[in-house]
């Protein structure tokens, strides 16, 4: 027999699996719940007579039980499936539903209404492109954190850049005048240094490792580019500059370069200039002020840096 | 018991020690007690403060006779004993069959026809858009502002709600080259994703170790100068793609006499951004103590003077020409950054525009490349 209210008792004021009491109020997980929350009249397990709406792949079912099947369990529920339209859905209900109490009719239509619209609004999400948050686990940050501290102690960032600004100097990327020495110390050079207009040959641009060779003609890549656009001449005590007896020259190069930097075989010509292949200094029309200045004896760069990793720390903080 | 007993045996090993010295015997006292065998604190500390005294007295000594060895050779006969390299994790880096060599004819051919071409050979001038993520920060913001300074013609532009695959139609229509996206995490920037436009590759670097420039001590002001730009050991093929990448961002025809120059270099897989203003400066020196190849070649007894390229700091910004140089050649003049300090991570490379779920990626990081210490793929 059921006494759906001797269920309720028992049900209410024992235990009740379904409920769930939260600081806002009670509430009833059971999937077969119209409302949500646990009441006399929303509990499915306390009504004999009762009707849900379910979302099954997006599609609405309306669920009925009826207390002639209450004794099998296994057939309770009966489904209807519920039209796409959300008019149509209210008319499948009404005509399903016309002699029930009107309260659960009216508890199951505002169901459909809000079921229609998160439908919907799911709809539209999945077409939106979202964010997606991925974590990343604590040890493999650290680990990162760790290998990026200790590769950039081992760059030396700033003795790189100035060891290949000089190099750049050297080859004669920069014209002339625009490189800033103390006009004294120039003429002091030069009249050490004799009147030969040739270069000097580096040897500390003889890179064994390819790599680093690459760099170098990868950086001349961009060089050649600007050197089309050098407007500057050199004056003449630039072209006075030359400490390095016969050395073949190696800045010249740049100029050659330029009209087969397409061919892309710049690289080549570039190492066998700088071995000291082609000795014949050919002075093109602007290559005067490739004439750059050459300082005796080792270029070197100079930084005094004061970035220290405190001074990094405190600036970051 | 067994603890006096145990500091006894160590006084004993001690004592013993002082009377014998020297390196075989050291090892012996080890055997017998390593410090941490010993249990209590004071003496445990006093032995281990002895052992790294004596071994910094060796260490010290060989550094001399070495020196000493080393002068002796070349002051006789020329034949220096051999310097020892140390070994670093550069040095033993895994071989890597990717690594560009300089005569790549394949290479070359491949960078002709890139996407990159159009900007580097034909002349094409970079115009580069920059946006944030969707929730943006404050520092993000900075940062992106510090990014404009760096990169000449660059435009940021509000996010919005847009998605970044309008965005990229967008940009495409008003011929953009490039699109920058900083990406915000808990109110810092950790993302940068630069997308090539017209079907560019589509580069994920992860950003770290952002310093602003207000927070850098002394820092410089860049002009508007279009900066040089300095590529460091890209080696393999996919860092020769990123160097184009990164290179395609900046115009062709750097302006010497702004005397600017950005730095992207690339240690152990990070890329390192500077940003410095730089003068060439002279140096008188006494003696060339490296002993450069040169200097032998020539032979000359005059000081040297050396040519140094100083990461500038001038009070005043004047590009000048030889004459009002630095009248003092040896004081030190500290360096001028200029501009953001960051650090970049690859993280994917994305063949065309930004397009995660159906993009094809070149290259992307897993957890399993980072077992090897000493393999590196930029």
């Amino acid at each position: 027999m059921q006494h759906d209210d001797v269920i309720w008792q028992v049900i209410r004021h024992n235990h009740c699996s379904y409920m769930a009491k939260i600081t806002t109020g009670i509430f009833c997980r059971n999937p077969y719940n119209v409302t949500g929350i646990c009441n006399r009249s929303s509990c499915p397990l306390a009504n004999s007579r009762y009707a849900t709406i379910r979302d099954h792949e997006g599609v609405f079912y309306l669920y009925m039980k009826t207390i002639e099947r209450a004794h099998t369990p296994n057939k309770l529920w009966e489904r209807v499936k519920l039209p796409r339209n959300y008019e149509k859905a209210l008319e499948v209900i009404d005509k399903h539903l016309e002699y029930w109490p009107k309260l659960l009719v009216h508890k199951i239509k505002q169901r459909l209404t809000k079921m229609t619209q998160y439908r919907i609004r799911m709809r539209k999400l999945q077409l939106k492109v979202r964010e997606k948050i991925m974590t990343v686990p604590r040890k493999e940050k650290k680990r990162e954190a760790r290998r990026e501290e200790k590769a950039e102690r081992a760059a030396l960032i700033d003795n790189n850049i100035q060891k290949e600004l000089v190099e750049r100097l050297k080859k004669g990327v920069y014209p002339g005048e625009i490189v800033n020495i103390p006009e004294k110390l120039y003429n002091e050079v030069v009249e050490m240094e004799g009147l030969k207009p040739s270069p000097e040959e580096e040897e500390e641009e003889e890179e064994e490792d390819p790599e680093v060779e690459y760099v170098e003609g990868y950086d001349e890549l961009e060089e050649e580019e600007d050197m089309e656009d050098f407007g500057g001449f050199p004056t003449d005590e630039l072209l006075k500059d030359d400490e390095y007896g016969k050395e073949s020259p190696c800045y010249v190069v740049d100029m050659d370069e330029e009209s087969e930097l397409n061919s892309g075989s710049d690289r080549k010509i570039a190492k066998k200039r700088r071995k000291g292949a082609g000795s014949d200094a050919e002075t093109l029309d602007g290559s005067e002020y490739s004439a750059k200045l050459k300082r005796k004896g080792k270029v070197i760069i100079e930084v005094e840096g004061n970035n220290d990793m405190a001074d990094r720390r405190r600036a970051e903080m | 018991m067994g603890k006096e007993k145990k500091r006894k045996g160590s006084c004993e090993a001690e004592a013993e020690a002082v009377a014998e010295r020297g390196g075989g015997e050291e090892k012996r006292k080890k055997s017998r007690t390593a410090p941490s065998e010993i249990k209590n604190k004071e003496k445990r500390s006093a032995v281990h403060a002895k052992l790294k005294r004596e071994k910094k007295i060796l260490k010290r000594k060989q550094a001399k006779a070495r020196d000493a060895a080393y002068k002796k050779a070349i002051e006789l006969g020329e034949e220096p004993p051999e310097k020892k390299v140390p070994r670093t994790i550069e040095n033993t880096r895994e071989p890597d069959e990717t690594v560009c060599r300089p005569d790549d004819e394949e290479l070359f051919a491949g960078n002709d026809a890139d996407e990159f071409s159009a900007v580097l050979n034909c002349g094409v001038t970079p115009k580069i858009l920059i946006t944030t993520c969707r929730f943006h920060s404050s520092r993000g913001l900075a940062f992106i502002e510090e990014l404009k300074s760096v990169i000449p013609n660059a435009h940021d532009y509000a996010r919005g709600t847009y998605d970044l695959k309008k965005i990229v139609e967008y940009a495409k229509r008003k011929d953009f080259t490039a699109i920058i996206n900083v990406h915000t995490n808990r109110r810092e920037p950790d993302g940068l994703y630069i997308i090539k436009l017209p079907d560019g590759p589509t580069a994920h670097f992860k950003l770290s170790n952002l310093v602003l420039r207000k927070d850098i001590k002394n820092h410089g002001n860049p002009t508007s100068h279009k900066p040089e730009l300095v590529l460091n050991n890209f080696t393999t093929r996919l860092g020769n793609r990123i160097g184009r990448l990164i290179q395609s961002l900046f115009p062709q025809e750097p302006d010497f006499r702004g005397r600017r120059v950005v730095t992207f270099h690339n240690q152990r897989d990070f890329i390192f951004f500077r940003h410095h203003r730089y003068i060439f400066d002279a140096k008188e020196k006494k003696e060339d103590s490296k002993g450069k190849a040169t200097q032998a070649a020539k032979g000359k007894n005059l000081p040297e003077k050396k040519v140094i390229a100083r990461l500038q700091r001038v009070e005043e910004m004047k590009y000048s020409m030889y004459c009002c140089m630095l009248a003092t050649l040896t004081t030190s003049t500290p360096e001028k950054e200029c501009g953001p300090r960051f650090t970049l991570k690859l993280i994917s490379l994305q063949h065309g525009t930004f397009d995660t779920k159906g993009g094809e990626h070149e290259w992307v990081h897993k957890p399993e490349m980072d077992t090897s210490r000493r393999r590196f793929f930029l």
